[in-house]
């Protein structure tokens, strides 16, 4: 366990670039979520279609798929990022389709009454929204919200594959200089573990504190 | 891209499915004694059993399957791709069909195990004839939701070797410089094969609901 001390100035840079990855991605992809979560409901049937789109994409192709399609394909349409940023648009992409479901029964759970009542005092449309609907859907959309981002977290793993230097990609660095595969690959799960739990136990926190005035 | 291309791609079916369904039917085997243990009556059992659910989802399921494949070796023990996907999405699986059952079982109000109980049934005889089976009505939706999830997970069994639709597209990408084509292939077959079993597992619950509906 010696050598888990020794690995680890290695492994950590990865583990930070790892949060920062996770970070970029909740970012983009949960506004965009919101966003996804509204435009499929909009009269215009224009921007319905392509929202489902999106949202049907995100939902229905693996994350790695996507982060190869995206990987491979954007620099065949002239378009050349780096791997780091490939992999954070195409997470983002993967959050918000996730999300917007979860936001849709956030906005589906407020009562309609709150619509009705905020039209009676005047307020319609985005104020309505704004104002009214909004701060409770997303009181209500927080705890799967909060589950997403871990999972999010988890999935910033799969960046390895398109050499992002994140956690996996240290740990098997380390594990092909120095052939200990399963120590070294045992501390990378105690680590995403360790972050993992903490962030569950603050959402647990989190959950507890929303719900007192429900 | 010619169509042998396009074809090696869906070739990689199998493979996905093989890793799926095992996957599936070890978890939800291996997932009975950890949901027993879970909801033993003694705490040291209890306590074991939801720390290994929590650490086993705690870690990401490439982390698992790197761990298996490439950790295993140095400890002797020598596994194929496949067997190794599947050994690893098994793990993960049985954790998450042990919540599945203790969600399922929770679900189903505490009067029929009273009532069972009152008309004199063993406790094995009350969760195989009166409370299993509406525990098992809870528990189906997620379980397809779930099976869903795996299909697509099941990709990352192409980082280790496993000859999936992600792993032939990646060699389709490799051979002819189509990316973009050929993942996008890989994507349609992926969204091809999960609307069918929506559908059938909504067809099923509606069926379920309709025979197991309990008077209120």
């Amino acid at each position: 366990m010696s050598d888990w001390l020794t690995w680890l100035p290695q492994m950590l840079p990865g583990l930070r670039v790892s949060i920062l990855l996770t970070a970029l991605c909740l970012a983009l992809g949960l506004p965009l979520g919101l966003v996804l979560a509204l435009a499929v409901q909009t009269r215009s049937r224009l921007v319905r279609v392509v929202a489902l789109v999106v949202v049907e994409i995100g939902r229905g192709l693996p994350a790695l798929v996507l982060l190869y399609l995206l990987y491979f394909g954007l620099p065949e349409v002239g378009v050349t990022l780096s791997a780091f940023v490939t992999a954070v648009i195409s997470l983002a992409w993967t959050t918000g389709a996730y999300s917007s479901e979860l936001f849709r029964s956030g906005l589906g759970a407020v009562p309609h009454g709150q619509r009705e009542a905020a039209a009676v005092c005047g307020l319609t449309g985005w104020t309505a929204m704004r104002h009214v609907i909004l701060p409770q859907a997303l009181r209500i959309s927080v705890p799967p919200l909060s589950g997403l981002s871990v999972t999010i977290f988890q999935a910033s793993s799969l960046a390895f594959v398109i050499a992002v230097p994140e956690l996996m990609s240290r740990a098997y660095a380390v594990g092909s200089t120095s052939f200990r595969y399963l120590s070294v690959f045992a501390l990378t799960a105690v680590l995403y573990g360790l972050v993992t739990v903490a962030a569950l136990a603050l959402v647990g926190l989190l959950e507890r504190r929303l719900s007192r005035h429900l | 891209m010619s169509p042998q291309v396009a074809l090696q791609i869906l070739s990689g079916l199998g493979m996905t499915l093989a890793v799926t369904a095992l996957s599936l039917v070890f978890g939800a085997v291996a997932g009975l004694p950890l949901v027993a243990a879970r909801r033993s009556s003694w705490p040291p059992l209890a306590l074991a059993a939801r720390a290994l659910i929590d650490v086993v989802r705690a870690i990401p399921p490439i982390t698992w399957l790197f761990m298996i494949f490439f950790g295993l070796p140095t400890i002797g023990v020598n596994l194929e791709p496949l067997p190794a996907a599947v050994a690893g999405f098994s793990v993960i699986a049985s954790a998450y069909f042990a919540e599945m059952y203790r969600s399922g079982l929770l679900g189903v109000e505490r009067g029929q195990w009273e009532a069972a109980t009152a008309l004199g049934m063993s406790r094995w005889t009350q969760l195989r004839c009166i409370v299993g089976p509406q525990a098992f009505k809870i528990l189906l939706p997620a379980t397809a939701a779930y099976a869903i999830a795996l299909i697509k997970d099941s990709a990352l069994a192409s980082t280790i070797g496993v000859q999936d639709i992600t792993y032939q597209a990646g060699l389709a990408s490799r051979q002819t410089h189509e990316g973009l084509l050929a993942f996008a292939i890989a994507g349609a077959i992926y969204i091809a094969v999960s609307v069918p079993l929506a559908l059938a597992a909504r067809r099923v619950d509606a069926g379920l609901r309709q025979r197991l509906e309990v008077a209120a």
